[in-house]
């Protein structure tokens, strides 16, 4: 909404966080934005900004202890039988009538598929601007705005974007770019239902079945502490075996650069970087990725990073903790080795 | 059926980079090519028109040179092209430019598809296709992996996501963002590039879009860049090991043992 003479910028409030579930779960991104929320609330404490979930979906029940101990103060949940396969059109509805109703200042998502489906529907039927994929997000002390900071061409240049005239402030983030703040298990607060109505389940998109991966291509790479990275350095599909190795000897989970992905080594599941994930292990290792600023952004501030590279001046080399020079079908069998002993 | 594919021209991003006196992004000299996404987008449109019959529109905001993009859809088997093209359109972010490009469908009467690429890889926001259908008031099917079967008036898709992917039934008209996994987009024919070279493309301005000057352009638009800069060169100290694979190895496990109390 513009804001006006009649909807001032000081009748919204609060930081909403979108929820999102996966298979019967609260998704991590959803704690990892209440987080940044609660962050964001405080800083917006002068307007009496509170943390508020929105939750949508079947068979919520009890769900909401985990949000309210990851820092929600509002929790309203919409559980309908419509809401069991995400329905973009049913989901917008429903989403644009509640943000109508309650006002926000901010609403965040998470930039998943289905974040990225419908945060940019709900922005244009609330007529209001969406940053797109944030690795940054400040509240501008001056003025009490949101800055929402992207990348932008493949990450070449870091944008700051505002949404000063216009209500909510919305954005969408990334997994993994936001820490989960540490639980509050004691922590409660209000609980608030909400319903479907009648007019909004009548839509003309039908979502029939929804269908989890098998674990055979469920690669974790969200939750590993360790990734091992292979790049195009490892030569083929099969040079990929000494990458498996080492994630195995350490618990790891396999990542790769686009650059093995378009050569078919591995599959798509496994990329790291800007048209991939976005990870935080405590220990990234990549092994003959040369480090172009697509790759970087998506594994940078990972906690401890080791390289492995030929060449010395590739650019990870630089940005690495540790930078091994040498030829990583002769260095990592002997780290593998170590490890396992 | 009467489909619409939103082509949009974007620099070759490999090549991208930045003037260091002035932070901006350089321009000159950068090549120019279909956003990689919209190939697919297009080949789906094509292989829908085989199937269905009907028009095929191609359909781009843009410079004048984006003309260029149009004509090479058109080479690969579109019927004509049109560019939304004037002053008060630029600088328009996802929302005034999905409203723009909303409008342009409107004029271009009785469209039962939209297609759009996944995203565009300059801006990589993804937003764009689905603001379409919120300005349309269409249904949306984003991440379109399959076409599973398609009719007259409906379509039966598979859409992927990070967890999984699911089955969906839409209803025409609606709008679809497609994957790389829905086709092998064709090269042009020769027959295709001459033919390409006659057809007039259709030029609009905001004045034939009947857009709201409230929603276009710097000013119509929500979203506001107010600064950008050079993505952080880590400043770190890194310990660089370059001896035998064995020593390296050896000295690798010490730093992890005291840096990580492993
Ligand atoms: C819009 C856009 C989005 C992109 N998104 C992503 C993304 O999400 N993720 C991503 O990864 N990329 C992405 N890319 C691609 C990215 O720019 C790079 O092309 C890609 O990451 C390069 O992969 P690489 O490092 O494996 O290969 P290369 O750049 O070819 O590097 C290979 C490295 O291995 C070293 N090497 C070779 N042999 C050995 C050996 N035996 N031992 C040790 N070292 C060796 C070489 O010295 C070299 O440094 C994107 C590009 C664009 C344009
Ligand atoms: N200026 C434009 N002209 C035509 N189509 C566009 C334009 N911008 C975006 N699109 C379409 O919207 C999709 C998503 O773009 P984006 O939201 O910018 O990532 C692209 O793949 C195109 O199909």
């Amino acid at each position: 909404m513009k804001l006006s003479e009649l909807d001032r910028a000081d009748n919204y409030n609060d930081v909403w966080v979108l929820g999102e579930i996966a298979e019967g779960k609260v998704h991590r991104v959803t704690l990892e934005l209440l987080g940044k929320a609660k962050d964001l609330a405080e800083k917006r404490i002068s307007a009496g900004s509170k943390v508020v979930c929105l939750l949508l979906g079947h068979q919520l029940d009890g769900l909401e202890k985990e949000l309210f101990s990851h820092h929600a103060d509002k929790v309203i949940i919409v559980d309908d039988e419509a809401l069991k396969f995400f329905n973009d059109s049913i989901h917008a509805s429903v989403v644009t009538r509640l943000v109508n109703k309650y006002k926000p200042e901010i609403m965040i998502s998470g930039a998943t598929s289905k974040g990225r489906s419908l945060m940019p529907l709900v922005a244009v039927k609330l007529e209001t601007g969406l940053t797109a994929d944030c690795t940054g997000l400040e509240i501008d002390e001056d003025s009490g705005l949101l800055l929402q900071t992207r990348p932008a061409y493949g990450g070449n240049i870091i944008a700051t974007i505002k949404c000063e005239d216009y209500r909510p402030q919305m954005s969408t983030v990334r997994q993994g770019v936001f820490k989960v703040q540490p639980e509050d298990v004691s922590g409660t607060g209000e609980l608030i239902s909400e319903f479907v109505l009648d007019e909004e389940k009548q839509t003309s998109l039908t979502v029939l079945s929804e269908e989890g991966l098998d674990g055979e291509s469920r690669i974790n790479l969200h939750d590993a502490n360790v990734i091992v990275t292979g790049g195009r350095g490892v030569k083929n599909a099969d040079g990929f075996k000494v990458i498996h190795d080492l994630a195995d000897a350490v618990g790891g989970a396999v990542g790769a650069s686009r650059a093995t992905i378009d050569s078919g080594w591995i599959s798509y599941s496994h990329q790291v970087g800007q048209t991939g994930l976005t990870v935080q292990p405590e220990v990234y290792i990549a092994c003959g990725v040369s480090g172009q600023i697509q790759h970087l952004v998506g594994m940078q501030s990972s906690d401890f990073i080791i390289a492995i590279n030929k060449d010395p001046d590739a650019p990870i080399m630089h940005l690495a903790d540790v930078a091994i020079v040498g030829d990583l079908f002769e260095v990592i069998p002997e780290i593998t080795k170590l490890l396992s002993n | 059926m009467k489909i619409v594919v939103c082509v949009k021209q974007v620099p070759g991003t490999t090549e991208v980079s930045i003037d260091p006196e002035t932070k901006r992004l350089i321009r000159e000299g950068v090549s120019i090519e279909m956003n990689p996404f919209d190939t697919y987008a297009l080949e789906q449109g094509i292989l829908l028109k085989e199937k269905h019959g009907g028009e095929l529109v191609v359909l781009s905001m843009g410079p004048k040179r984006a003309e260029l993009t149009l004509r090479e859809a058109i080479a690969c088997g579109a019927d004509r092209g049109v560019l939304l093209n004037g002053r008060p359109l630029g600088g328009s972010d996802t929302y005034a430019t999905s409203y723009i490009l909303s409008q342009g469908i409107k004029k271009i009467k009785d469209v039962n598809l939209v297609i759009c690429g996944k995203q565009a890889v300059d801006g990589d926001t993804a937003q764009v296709g689905p603001g379409i259908a919120a300005h349309l008031g269409w249904p949306q099917v984003t991440y379109v992996s399959k076409f599973i079967e398609s009719g007259e008036s409906e379509l039966k898709l598979e859409r992927m996501h990070e967890s999984g992917s699911d089955v969906s039934v839409v209803e025409l008209p609606a709008v679809l963002t497609v994957l790389k996994d829905v086709n092998i987009p064709r090269i042009p024919t020769l027959k295709g590039r001459l033919n390409s070279r006659k057809v007039d493309i259709t030029i609009w301005d905001e004045t034939d879009l009947e857009t709201d000057s409230e929603k276009i352009g710097l000013g119509g638009s929500p979203t506001r860049v107010v600064s950008t800069r050079k993505p952080d060169a880590r400043d770190k100290h890194t310990i660089v090991l370059k001896g035998s694979a064995s020593d390296s190895a050896r000295e690798l496990m010490k730093i992890l043992k005291t840096r990580l109390e492993l």
